[in-house]
């Protein structure tokens, strides 16, 4: 059996390149699911993936005909269901925080938008919003992927490939950079061991955050430059609330089980409205 | 057209509209989430704490640990308050074994005088002073006649030596660890007596938690802690020590196949597929929980019964009719913490027999009870259907300040990262998951679990670490014993509202074990209810029960027949035995 010429795979490569880019995150999340229900169980329960996956689905459908006068393709759902089953940990017993969840997700979509855009990633709103409203109910994704080096490798691995060819990596390399640098500062100033600070980033929730969330290229800003200052904004957030978190301040309470996700679903809109207003003003086309 | 536009708008105030339900929705179910299982309506039996009335005066003291591990010593020593039951001078009325768990400290073994006090007599009968540098410190302990002489004897388990002390009566046990082949250093939080071959003479299986190379008093390493959150088998090694007669024991562990190293923290040993032979329940930490099937006394099976993907933080194995089939189900607890993470306690509903495996029975207020230590079923009310109480609480320290952000930083991280407990932040005066109130479940049968503690009197916000169900006072009903951490010993004394029945059995071996351990008695009443009970050789977490079987009625003034399946394989039937009495029954000679 012969390996794929050089030219093959570089066709494959720039093919890979022009395709939508909800197909190669699609391919990546699933990866991410089967690799996590394979080796670690991860979802839960397959009721839990099929309610999260079937409600962002019918949701997409339904208000995509309804308010747009068409069928969406529903990718986009598709990625959003699958990052619900696989963040959200509710109590045993509960579905519905996949339903409502779903739905939340989907149709924040159609309600908060300006100037023709959502401003929230899907998902980070969903969780967001749940991890807020229903902390008796509802935890986010800690260390349910087995702690295992070998697991986090291939995710990296596809993350940064996948991520390079949706031309997002910049805004990947530069939270993670960002992160590990204010990680060195949190360890200055709390005094903390620096491996702890930077412990996070190896974890499952992070991984779906830096290629799933931060990178969504339907709520994030407009130019490369901006991009890298919103993930560096977003990455300072978080290291507000860490600190916080750190000293025990008492009124973020609710921000500690998930900084980085809470800190986007802060960031994150405040930027698109910023950058959506001055393409509005200069006439720029989003 | 100017319908069409109309319409849109319409269609997406409609929208906007469903979307503000969802979120309100979303605040409604939490809410009820929060209160889900909450008792309106006060049940018919009442807990009174009465501890320092009999005359229970014990603290617990936990460990002091290498300065190493001073970054979070709060975290590692949180166990070792552990609490069994038996009747250790024959005179008809349980006494209690309490340990503590630091040098110096001496664990409590409480007489009870039969006049509704008790004595600590632990100092003269030589079981006092096992907290000693060298030795390790107490973590718990099980009582078991294992030279079957008629009189109950005591194994401690220990973060250090195991010591096995030998009942003489008058009160009176002699250390005879090394004689019986025990003096092992093993860091262990749970062990068991059960007869896995049959002969009649009581083995013993002891769970090793940390692994049995660290002395934490002179820590060669700080890579001692576990290498995952969930899939962790780096612990201490769990052993199996075949009782071979004349007082000596021999390891037979990897003969038999039950060496797990999965972070043990609970086992008991029970029929779960109705083979006659004894099976072992392990409840892990950091993974899942394991079957192991007893193939007739000459090895033992990890079995694949619906435990294996389910991977969690198991602390206590409670086994128990929960639902009144005849059945031998298991309960363990597991972690819940608002906003961080929801394990979810497990009943595992016992459906070997017919489809192989356990189905998971919780839902409701049965799956979160905080930071969920021991647990135990026991019918409390008498009602002919076994109540669940649960302890919890693991670090009660400043409210103000909370362990679990700390520890969420490193819980996602790579294994090798959190192996090494110098990478713990440190935890300074901070609590986790503290002054959690303890669980009554009132078991409603088809109805489900609601939670009653608040209104039968169970109050306490201490670290509960173990309960033992026990009829302290010979009255007929099941008192509650608590073993908290580094905080006083509860008595809950129980007064069941009069119009029910019960009826409570004290079994003597003689072809099985003397204690009888690991004989059920299977009760039936009128209507086709069946009851089943084991008799225990430790259960829950560190707990053992009343070797006696305790069962409830109702209003029923009458029992059919009860079943009572000998270790042995004897089987003995007694019909219609009188109610509101405690049994002896003697196994017959065939």
């Amino acid at each position: 059996m012969s390996s794929p010429s050089p030219v093959a795979s570089r066709a494959l490569w720039v093919r890979l390149g022009r395709m939508d880019s909800r197909y190669p995150v699609s391919f990546l999340i699933t990866l991410i699911l089967v690799l996590g229900e394979a080796r670690y169980g991860i979802l839960g329960g397959y009721d839990r993936l099929a309610t999260a996956l079937g409600v962002c689905a019918a949701t997409e459908l339904a208000l995509s005909r309804w308010l747009g006068g068409s069928f969406a393709n529903v990718a986009s759902a598709y990625i959003t269901g699958i990052s619900l089953a696989l963040l959200i940990k509710p109590r045993a017993d509960l579905l519905w925080p996949f339903a409502l969840g779903g739905f939340l997700a989907i149709a924040s979509k159609y309600v908060l938008r300006y100037r023709g855009r959502h401003l929230w990633n899907p998902s980070n709103f969903a969780i967001s919003l749940l991890l807020l409203a229903a902390p008796a109910s509802v935890a986010i994704l800690s260390h349910q992927w087995g702690n295992d080096l070998a697991t986090n490798a291939v995710i990296w691995c596809f993350g940064l490939l996948i991520a390079s060819r949706v031309g997002m990596l910049h805004v990947t390399l530069t939270y993670v950079g960002c992160f590990v640098a204010l990680a060195l500062v949190r360890s200055v100033i709390t005094g903390g061991p620096l491996l702890t600070e930077i412990a996070p980033l190896t974890g499952p929730m992070y991984q779906l955050f830096i290629f799933f969330m931060i990178t969504d290229p339907k709520t994030t800003v407009s130019t490369v430059r901006g991009r890298m200052i919103v993930a560096a904004a977003v990455a300072a957030a978080e290291t507000a609330i860490r600190l916080a978190g750190d000293y025990h301040v008492a009124a973020l309470r609710p921000l500690y089980p998930a900084p980085p996700i809470l800190a986007l679903a802060i960031v994150g809109p405040v930027a698109n409205v910023i950058d959506l207003y001055r393409a509005g003003r200069s006439g720029r086309s989003t | 057209m100017v319908h069409a536009v109309i319409s849109l708008f319409q269609r997406r105030v409609a929208v906007g509209a469903a979307f503000l339900a969802a979120i309100a929705l979303v605040v409604l179910l939490n809410h009820r989430a929060d209160r889900a299982g909450d008792a309106s309506a006060s049940p018919p039996f009442h807990l009174t704490n009465v501890a320092a009335d009999v005359g229970i005066t014990f603290v617990h003291h936990g460990p002091t640990l290498d300065p190493k591990l001073d970054n979070i010593a709060p975290l590692v020593g949180s166990l070792g308050a552990s609490v069994s039951v038996a009747d250790v001078n024959n005179d008809g009325w349980p006494d209690l074994y309490l340990t503590n768990s630091r040098f110096g400290y001496p664990n409590a073994l409480y007489l009870n005088r039969g006049n509704g006090t008790f004595v600590d007599t632990a100092g003269a009968a030589g079981v006092a002073d096992v907290n000693r540098p060298g030795e390790g410190v107490s973590m718990g302990a099980v009582w078991g006649d294992y030279d079957n002489d008629g009189l109950e004897d005591l194994l401690v388990y220990k973060w250090g030596y195991l010591q096995l002390f030998k009942n003489m009566g008058d009160l009176h046990f002699t250390d005879v660890t090394e004689a019986a082949g025990l003096r092992h250093w093993m860091n262990s939080n749970g062990a068991v007596w059960f007869d896995y071959d049959r002969d009649g003479l009581l083995d013993l299986y002891v769970a090793g938690y940390f692994r049995s190379d660290i002395d934490f008093w002179h820590l060669k390493t700080t890579r001692i802690m576990e290498n995952s959150f969930e899939f962790a088998t780096n612990g201490g090694k769990n052993r199996l020590f075949h009782n071979i007669g004349h007082g000596r024991f021999e390891d037979v562990t990897d003969r038999l196949g039950v060496g797990s190293t999965r972070w043990t923290l609970a086992v008991a040993a029970g029929d779960f597929n109705g083979d006659g032979w004894p099976d072992l329940f392990l409840a892990n930490d950091y993974g899942p929980e394991e079957l192991y099937l007893n193939d007739h006394g000459r090895r033992f099976v990890l079995s694949r019964v619906g435990l294996e993907g389910d991977s969690k933080s198991g602390m206590s194995a409670t086994l128990g009719d929960a639902l009144n089939r005849g059945r031998l189900d298991a309960f363990v607890t597991n972690i819940s913490e608002r906003g961080y993470l929801f394990q979810g306690n497990n009943l595992r509903l016992n459906f070997l027999p017919e489809l192989g495996r356990f189905q998971q029975g919780a839902e409701g207020v049965i799956t979160d009870a905080g930071w969920a230590w021991g647990a135990q079923l026991g019918d409390l009310d008498n009602d002919g259907r076994n109540e669940l109480f649960i302890v919890n609480g693991y670090v009660s320290a400043d409210r103000d300040r909370s362990y679990w952000y700390a520890m969420s930083k490193i819980a996602g991280a790579n294994g090798n990262v959190f192996e090494d407990a110098k990478t713990w932040p440190p935890i300074g005066t901070a609590g986790l998951s503290g002054y959690e109130r303890s669980r009554v479940l009132l078991n409603r049968g088809l109805a489900g679990w609601t939670d009653v503690a608040s209104v039968v009197g169970v109050s306490d916000e201490y670290d509960g670490r173990a309960v033992a169900l026990v009829d302290l006072f010979n009255r007929g009903v099941l008192d509650v014993v608590v073993a908290n951490q580094n905080q006083p010993a509860l008595v809950y004394k129980n007064t069941v509202a009069p119009g029910t029945h019960w009826i409570a059995f004290k079994l003597v071996g003689t072809r099985s074990n003397r204690s009888a351990i690991g004989a059920e008695v299977t009760l039936e009443a009128g209507g086709g209810t069946r009851q089943l009970k084991v008799v225990d050789g430790g259960m829950g977490f560190a707990s053992q029960n009343d070797r006696r079987l305790h069962f409830g009625l109702g209003t029923a003034g009458r029992v059919d027949r009860a079943v009572i399946h000998w270790p042995s394989g004897t089987v003995q039937t007694l019909e219609h035995p009188p109610v509101d009495q405690l049994h002896v029954v003697t196994e017959p000679s065939r």
